[in-house]
């Protein structure tokens, strides 16, 4: 076969053009874009931790096991409060036992005993699933057995996930977990049960002390909306890119 | 707590420091089975596509054995998977509702194409061999020899035409097959290798160059394995024809196999350099950019995990093996140490790359350690301990026992070419 030079250029350039134009119809639109495409939602839930109202009590750990049948004993759980303690040396010690179930009532914070006049600052800081705008464990289903709502929280179909494990691996927060019943993967969903008929979610009703709050960010008087959108709250690991939807108030540098 | 109320993970993650509730060694030893595996397969695939499409000839007799062996390899790199799920029985969902967003849902067909070829290669390099024992055995007394028969009549497809023209598009097919396979080998594997380099949250998976890197160590165990397994089953031939008097035909095997031998060494030691390079490049460029993540990554793999990165993994691995094989006056003692432990060392990256990268927390202040477990009791056990694992590494060479009843790989004659 011979080829002359230019016959080599008109080929690489058709060649060239012919791959990159069906590729640049590709654009990488995220689930919420993809589903806000389709159909738009009156309702959008997040939701709203003031740390600085946190006691560490644990209620809301326990209120979630009952409400949602996490085996009470097993250590796994939807939500969970963690402890910091940053002590005068500038080291920050963190714990969380049975996910503050029991609240925290010992001066040893993971088997290290601290002197109270050594201590800078102290906080609590509850956790749960972020209900992410960008979800990375949705993205990385293999079956769409965990999928995202049209109001925003993120879900786990029980009857489709294989149990893989792939959206363990891909939440940056470490939320989510096998249940050991069900075997199935899972995670806070803001007790969509409760939510979607008008309640509160369980660890909300329960907080004594207003700590936990949920919103509906597309109703602009939502009181809790509000707080959100006019005080400086901010989000965890915001660098992952998965837009997280659980606000904080008071969030201190030191939280993982 | 009640017994049949085990968090998973529980039984064989240690935790220390601050590690989120909910974290756990969620892939433990499958996982690390799945890439090896795969790794093996592409890489056999490879070595025997040098000799259909790139006409290597040195390579034949090796070739022949390593397209039949990954094809014993295939169903094995699936089954690691298998283990792994918390359901097993819906393991087909991502074939009926493939949700292609997830790395892992392409899984089963990109597995499904590229078992279609190595089989339909197979085919064709064989069907003369098929052909002629179904007319051999046609007169032959005995249920055996007809069931045989049976056998290879089926395999046939009823494609009985052997005339030297048929026999050409036979060896064009198994060709343009063999061509095809190499990209699909690789992409089977490079993208075993995406589902850990995309996983964002994952400081020490996440990287562009995860797929190249697999790539590259895939081809080196692949190479290493089946330079090894065909030693083995020439040293065993020429032992048992020497024990039948037949000295010369010993001979013959032995110095047929050195030249095999020497040149797949030679390809092995290529992908080697390529291999370690990547993965030094990855290193450097970590801890250059010391990212967020640097601190905990460096007390691991300086720390924690030295042992197994550095001694077991780049030294014993990779550094030993190569100076085996590149000293002058290789032996072919010499020559089965440095395959065992290229062999060794590329589990032992993937090891590092799956249990490695669930040594530390996400919270980046605490530490998590896999205590695999060895003597099951429990289902779970087993099939995420060392039972588990070394079920899966015996799979394929009981397959290829008996893929090659029918298919004999390792008799020159057999294959149509
Ligand atoms: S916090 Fe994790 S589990 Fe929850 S939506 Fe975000 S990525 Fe998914
Ligand atoms: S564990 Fe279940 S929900 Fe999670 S990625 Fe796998 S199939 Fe989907």
């Amino acid at each position: 076969m011979t080829c002359s030079r230019r016959d080599f250029l008109k080929d690489a350039v058709g060649g060239t053009l012919a791959t990159v134009m069906p590729l640049s119809a590709f654009t990488f639109l995220s689930h919420s874009e993809a589903r806000a495409a389709v159909q738009e939602s009156k309702v959008r839930w997040a939701f709203l931790v003031d740390t600085n109202k946190c006691v560490g009590c644990g209620l809301c750990v326990k209120a979630c096991k009952n409400e949602n049948e996490i085996p009470y004993d097993a250590e796994v759980t939807r939500t969970w409060v963690e402890r910091y303690v940053v002590t005068k040396d500038g080291n920050t010690h963190i714990d969380s036992p049975m996910g503050g179930r029991d609240g925290f009532t010992s001066m040893e914070v993971d088997g290290e005993e601290i002197d109270p006049d050594n201590i800078e600052k102290a906080f609590f800081v509850p956790k749960l699933c972020n209900q992410c705008d960008n979800p990375a464990c949705v993205q990385v289903c293999p079956v769409g057995a965990t999928y995202q709502t049209n109001d925003g929280v993120v879900l786990v179909d029980r009857d489709w996930c294989i149990g893989c494990g792939y959206c363990i691996m891909a939440c940056p927060y470490g939320v989510r977990f096998f249940h050991p019943v069900h075997k199935v993967a899972d995670k806070c969903n803001f007790c969509y049960h409760r939510i979607s008929k008008g309640m509160e979610p369980a660890c909300v009703e329960c907080c004594a002390f207003g700590a936990r709050r949920i919103a509906n960010l597309k109703d602009p008087d939502d009181p809790v909306t509000k707080i959100i959108m006019t005080e400086r709250v901010a989000v965890l690991k915001d660098e992952y890119g998965t837009k997280p939807h659980v606000f904080y108030l008071g969030l201190d540098a030191n939280v993982r | 707590m009640p017994n049949d109320i085990i968090v998973h993970g529980i039984e064989w993650t240690a935790k220390e420091l601050f590690v989120y509730p909910n974290e756990y060694i969620y892939w433990s030893i499958q996982i690390v089975m799945y890439p090896y595996m795969t790794g093996l397969v592409a890489g056999a695939f490879v070595l025997s596509s040098l000799y259909h499409v790139f006409g290597l000839k040195q390579l034949k007799e090796i070739a022949q054995f390593s397209l039949v062996f990954s094809l014993a390899l295939l169903p094995v790199a699936a089954l690691p998977l298998l283990l792994h799920l918390q359901q097993p029985t819906r393991a087909m969902e991502p074939l009926l509702t493939p949700h292609f967003t997830s790395a892992i849902a392409a899984f089963g067909i990109v597995f499904t194409a590229y078992a279609l070829i190595v089989l339909s290669e197979i085919w064709f390099v064989y069907r003369k061999y098929f052909v002629e024992q179904v007319h051999a055995l046609r007169d032959k007394p005995g249920i055996s020899n007809g069931m045989n028969r049976l056998v290879y009549q089926a395999l046939t497809i009823g494609a009985y035409d052997v005339s030297d023209d048929a026999i050409r598009v036979d060896k064009k097919a198994a060709r343009v097959l063999a061509a095809i396979g190499i990209p699909v080998a690789c992409f089977l594997h490079g993208y075993a290798g995406f589902i850990f380099g995309s996983v964002k949250a994952n400081a020490l998976w996440m990287s562009p160059l995860m797929p190249v890197i697999f790539i590259m160590s895939a081809v080196v165990s692949g190479i290493a394995l089946c330079m090894l397994t065909y030693i083995v089953i020439r040293e065993w031939q020429a032992f048992r024809s020497r024990r039948h008097g037949g000295m010369l035909k010993a001979k013959e095997i032995k110095g047929a196999e050195q030249g095999v031998i020497d040149t797949a060494a030679r390809y092995l030691l290529g992908f080697l350099v390529a291999a370690i390079s990547l993965e030094l490049l990855d290193l450097i460029f970590r801890g250059y950019t010391a990212m967020k993540s640097w601190d905990i990554l460096r007390s691991v793999m300086y720390g924690k995990d030295f042992m197994n990165i550095f001694v077991l993994q780049y030294t014993l691995g990779n550094l030993v093996p190569f100076v085996l094989l590149i000293l002058p006056g290789r032996t072919l003692k010499r020559t089965i140490l440095a395959l065992l432990l290229v062999l060794f060392g590329v589990f032992m990256m993937r090891w590092n790359v799956v249990i490695g990268g669930q040594a530390f927390s996400l919270s980046f202040s605490g530490y998590m350690h896999y205590e695999i477990p060895i003597i099951p009791h429990s289902l779970e056990t087993f099939k995420e301990g060392l039972f588990g694992a070394l079920t899966v590494i015996s799979v394929p060479f009981i397959l290829f026992w008996i893929i090659n009843k029918f298919v004999p790989s390792l008799q020159r004659e057999a294959s149509g070419e």
